[in-house]
C-alpha cells in the first residue's frame, strides 16, 4: 500500500470531534478490504473486526485511533465576519492567518483573522490574540455569510499537506490521523499473517473533548486487551524546550509506561520491537496518558491497557510533523505483535505472581 | 493527543457533511494572478516574478530594459506613434518574508523579517525558503506542556526555527544558504463564485502582485494617448528604492502607482462602537488616494481618476488619509518633481499567509486605469 498517499488523504479529510463523518468515511473505504466486518457505533466510532483463526470464544483486542481533530465552532455572525470558539486544544498562538474550511450549508474556505490592534481591547493587543477575538472571513458579503452560515457550524483547518525532507510529513490533522494510517498498515500486515485473535481496529470519536469515543466503544467491545495508538510530543525543528518530554522524530513507537499502562502487556510489546529489531523509545506517563486509554483502561470491570505513540512536532498546529517510518513501524510492532497473540495470552498478564 | 483531561460534555449530535466542491477552474487573468502569487519574491530577490512579467509583457511592449536594481522598465509607445506625453505606472514585485541569518547545528533555520511582518503571524506557518522553494514549517512547541503565561506570549522571530526536516547544518544548507529568502507557502484560491458574485481571491503577495497584473494588463491594452512606461518595481517594502531610481530613469509627466492597501474593515472587538479606520472597505472598488503618510497625491490626477469612474460607470472609493505609503512617495520626488496619484485595491491581512481580495475590486481598477489612460489629454492638468 502507499502509506505517504494514504495519510495525505486522511489529512486532508474534516473530521472536527463530533463531526467525524468524512473522515470515517475515507477510513471505512481503506479498512474495508483489510478485514471482515465493518460497524459503526451509536456515537459514530468505526469499527473494523477482522476475525482469529483461534476456537471460539476468540480473546478480542481493541486497537483505538482516535479520528477526531481539533478545531472551531462557530459561535456569532457578525456582518462579513463570524466569532468562533476552540474545539479541542486549538493554539491560539498559531492561529492568525491559517485557511479554514467553514462546514456551512456549503463548504466555505476561509482565513482565521487577528483583527488589527485598533480593534482589539487593549489587553490583547501586544499579546497572544486569543480565539474569542480572533475572526473567521469566508470572503462572502454579509448576505451570503448570513445565508450559508449557522451559530454551530463547524470549522475545519485547511492546511495542505506538505512533504519535507527527510521522509516527513507536515500537516494538519496527524494528530491523530497518522496513527489511523499506522492501523491501516498494521491491518494491512495482517492479511499475510491471518491472527489467532479477533482484532477489532476502532476509529474513535471525541478524543480531543471527551474520550467519549473510546470509552463507549470499548464498552460495547468488551475485548480482553486494548492497545490506544496517538502521538506524543516531537523532538527537533529548532524547538528546544521540553527535552525530558519528546522524542525524536524517526527514533520509532514510544512505548508508554505509567498507571495507564499495564506493565506486562509494555513487557510484551517492548520484547516484540527488540525482536524486530526495531527502534523504539520509552515514554513516562506518570498520571493521564493524555490519551484514549485513560478510558479504555477503565471500561467494564477494567482492560489491561497499552499506549504506542508516534513522535509529532508542533502538535495541535496546522503543521504538524512525523516521519513516514514511525508509522510504518508502529504498524508493523502492532502486526508482529498481533500476529504472535496466543490464546492463552491472557495467562502471560497476571498480576498476582 | 488530547490537551486535557476530559471533561464532562454531552457528545455531539451526527451531522451530514456534503462533499467538498470541485475546485472551480479559475478566469484566465485570474491564472496568471495566480503564477504571480504563488512566485517567491521577496525585497532584493524578485527574480522569479521578473521572469514571469517579462514573459507576460514582451508581445505588448514596444521596449523594455531591466535596470540596475532589477526593476523591469518598459514603454509602450503613444496611438499613431506621435510624441506624446510620459505617463508611469508603476506596481512593485517584491513582498514581504525572511531572510535566512544561520543554521543551528541541528538543521534548523534561523532567520530574520524583511518588510514589515508581525511577529504574531509567523508560528506554525508553512514556508518556502532558498533558490529551489524548499518547503519547510515554522515550528512551536506543544501547546499542551506551556506554562500559561507562555501560551498567551508571542514569540518573536528571533526565537523562531524554520524546520526543513534536515537534522544537520550542512544539510540545511545545501537547501538554502545564508541570505537566502523564503516567505510563506499559500496557494491563490478564489472563494465563493457564483451566484451572482465574482468571488474572493485568498492568498499570500496579492499586495502588490495585484497591481502587477493591474500593470500587465494595462500593456496588453492600449495604445493609449500617452507614451506609457511601465515600471515593475523591486524593493518597495524596504523603503521604496526601486520605484526612486524608476521615476529618475522614465523622467514621467505623471505617475499612476498601483498597489494593494489594507482594508480594516473589521468590527470592533466585543462592543458594538463604529470602525471608524477602516482606511478602505473591501467591495467597494479602488482605491483612490488623497495622502498618505509619504505623498499628497496630485488633485488633478485624482479629479481625472473621479471624472474617469463617474463617466464610465465605475466603483471607487476615497482611501482615508492617514498613514502607509506606496511607491508614489519615491516617484513624486525624483527629478524636479513628478505629479503623482496612487489607487489600489483594498485587500485585508495583506502581509501574511492568507490575504483576501474582491475580484471585482481588481477588475474594476483594471478598468478605472485602462480608461484613465485612454482618456488621458492635456485637460488633465487644467
Amino acid at each position: 500500500m502507499d502509506l505517504l498517499a494514504h495519510l495525505k488523504d486522511l489529512c486532508t479529510a474534516p473530521g472536527i470531534s463530533g463531526y467525524e463523518g468524512r473522515a470515517r468515511d475515507l477510513i471505512r473505504t481503506a479498512w474495508a478490504p483489510l478485514t471482515d466486518e465493518l460497524h459503526v457505533d451509536r456515537l459514530g466510532s468505526l469499527w473494523a473486526i477482522r476475525r482469529g483463526t483461534a476456537a471460539e470464544p476468540r480473546p478480542r483486542l481493541m486497537l483505538a485511533a482516535h479520528m477526531d481533530a481539533i478545531g472551531l465552532m462557530v459561535t456569532l455572525l457578525e456582518g462579513e465576519f463570524l466569532r468562533v470558539v476552540a474545539v479541542g486544544g486549538i493554539d491560539a498562538r498559531v492561529m492568525p492567518g491559517q485557511p479554514v474550511t467553514v462546514h456551512g450549508r456549503r463548504d466555505l474556505p476561509g482565513v482565521v483573522v487577528q483583527p488589527p490592534a485598533f480593534l482589539l481591547p487593549k489587553a490583547s493587543r501586544e499579546g497572544v490574540v486569543p480565539v474569542s477575538e480572533l475572526l473567521v472571513d469566508v470572503g462572502l458579503p454579509a448576505a451570503l455569510v448570513a445565508e450559508q452560515v449557522r451559530v454551530g457550524d463547524v470549522i475545519s483547518l485547511a492546511q495542505p499537506p506538505r512533504e519535507l525532507q527527510g521522509g516527513l510529513l507536515a500537516a494538519n490533522r496527524l494528530d491523530n490521523r497518522a496513527s489511523v494510517a499506522a492501523v491501516t498498515a498494521c491491518l494491512d500486515e495482517l492479511r499475510a499473517r491471518p491472527p489467532a485473535w479477533d482484532v477489532v481496529a476502532v476509529a474513535t470519536v471525541q478524543e480531543e473533548v471527551t474520550l467519549g469515543g473510546a470509552i463507549t466503544a470499548a464498552f460495547a467491545l468488551e475485548p480482553q486487551l486494548a492497545i490506544a495508538i496517538d502521538v506524543t510530543f516531537g523532538a527537533g525543528g529548532g524547538v528546544r524546550d521540553f527535552p525530558d518530554r519528546t522524542f525524536a522524530l524517526g527514533s520509532g513507537p514510544a512505548l508508554g509506561l505509567g498507571p495507564n499502562i499495564h506493565p506486562k502487556l509494555h513487557a510484551a510489546l517492548k520484547a516484540t520491537a527488540e525482536r524486530l529489531e526495531m527502534p523504539y523509545t520509552l515514554e513516562a506517563m506518570p498520571q493521564h496518558s493524555g490519551t484514549d486509554a485513560f478510558g479504555l483502561q477503565v471500561a467494564r470491570a477494567g482492560i489491561p491497557t497499552m499506549v504506542v505513540s508516534l513522535p509529532l512536532r508542533n502538535m495541535h498546529t496546522p503543521v504538524e510533523i512525523v516521519a513516514l517510518k514511525d508509522v510504518q513501524r508502529v504498524g508493523r510492532l502492532l502486526a508482529e505483535f498481533i500476529g504472535a497473540l496466543t490464546p492463552d495470552f491472557m495467562e502471560s498478564l497476571r498480576l498476582e505472581d | 493527543m488530547a490537551k486535557k483531561p476530559a471533561a464532562r460534555a454531552k457528545p455531539a449530535a451526527q451531522k451530514p457533511q456534503p462533499a467538498a466542491p470541485a475546485a472551480a477552474s479559475l478566469p484566465p487573468e485570474v491564472a496568471f494572478l495566480k503564477q504571480l502569487s504563488e512566485a517567491v519574491a521577496v525585497s532584493g530577490d524578485e527574480g522569479a516574478v521578473r521572469k514571469l512579467i517579462l514573459e507576460a509583457i514582451r508581445p505588448h511592449v514596444d521596449s523594455v530594459t531591466v535596470d540596475a536594481l532589477g526593476n523591469v522598465l518598459a514603454v509602450k509607445k503613444a496611438r499613431n506613434g506621435g510624441a506624446r506625453e510620459r505617463v508611469l505606472a508603476a506596481a512593485h514585485m517584491d513582498e514581504i518574508g525572511f531572510m535566512v541569518t544561520g543554521h543551528d547545528s541541528d538543521g534548523a533555520l534561523r532567520f530574520e523579517p524583511v518588510g514589515g511582518v508581525d511577529d504574531r503571524i509567523l508560528m506554525g506557518k508553512p514556508v518556502l525558503v532558498g533558490p529551489n522553494r524548499a518547503p519547510g514549517v515554522i515550528g512551536a512547541a506543544p501547546v499542551h506542556l506551556l506554562s500559561q503565561d507562555r501560551r498567551t506570549s508571542v514569540v518573536k522571530a528571533n526565537a523562531l526555527r524554520i524546520d526543513l526536516g534536515v537534522e544537520t547544518a550542512e544539510a540545511a544548507k545545501k537547501l538554502a544558504r545564508l541570505g537566502d529568502r523564503g516567505t510563506f507557502a499559500s496557494e491563490l484560491d478564489l472563494l465563493g463564485a457564483g451566484a451572482g458574485f465574482a468571488g474572493t481571491l485568498r492568498g499570500k503577495a496579492l499586495d502588490d502582485r495585484l497591481g502587477c497584473a493591474t500593470l500587465v494588463e494595462l500593456l496588453r491594452a492600449g495604445p493609449y494617448p500617452c507614451e506609457l512606461h511601465a515600471a515593475f518595481t523591486v524593493q518597495e517594502e524596504v523603503g521604496l528604492r526601486g520605484a526612486k531610481v524608476a521615476g529618475y530613469a522614465t523622467e514621467p509627466a505623471a505617475a499612476f502607482v498601483l498597489d494593494c492597501t489594507p482594508a480594516l474593515d473589521l468590527p470592533h472587538s466585543l462592543d458594538d462602537r463604529e470602525n471608524v479606520e477602516y482606511n478602505t472597505r473591501l467591495g467597494l472598488g479602488p482605491a483612490i488616494y488623497v495622502a498618505d503618510r509619504a505623498t499628497l497625491s496630485d488633485g488633478r490626477l485624482v479629479r481625472h481618476l473621479q471624472r474617469t469612474a463617474a463617466s464610465a460607470g465605475l466603483p471607487y472609493q476615497l482611501r482615508q488619509p492617514g498613514g502607509g505609503g506606496t511607491d508614489a512617495g519615491a516617484i513624486h520626488r525624483t527629478r524636479a518633481g513628478v505629479p503623482s496619484v496612487s489607487v489600489s485595491v483594498p485587500g485585508r491581512y495583506l502581509h501574511g499567509p492568507a490575504a483576501l481580495a474582491r475580484l471585482d475590486d481588481w477588475r474594476h481598477t483594471v478598468q478605472l486605469l485602462q480608461r484613465a489612460l485612454e482618456g488621458w489629454s492635456s485637460k488633465v492638468w487644467k
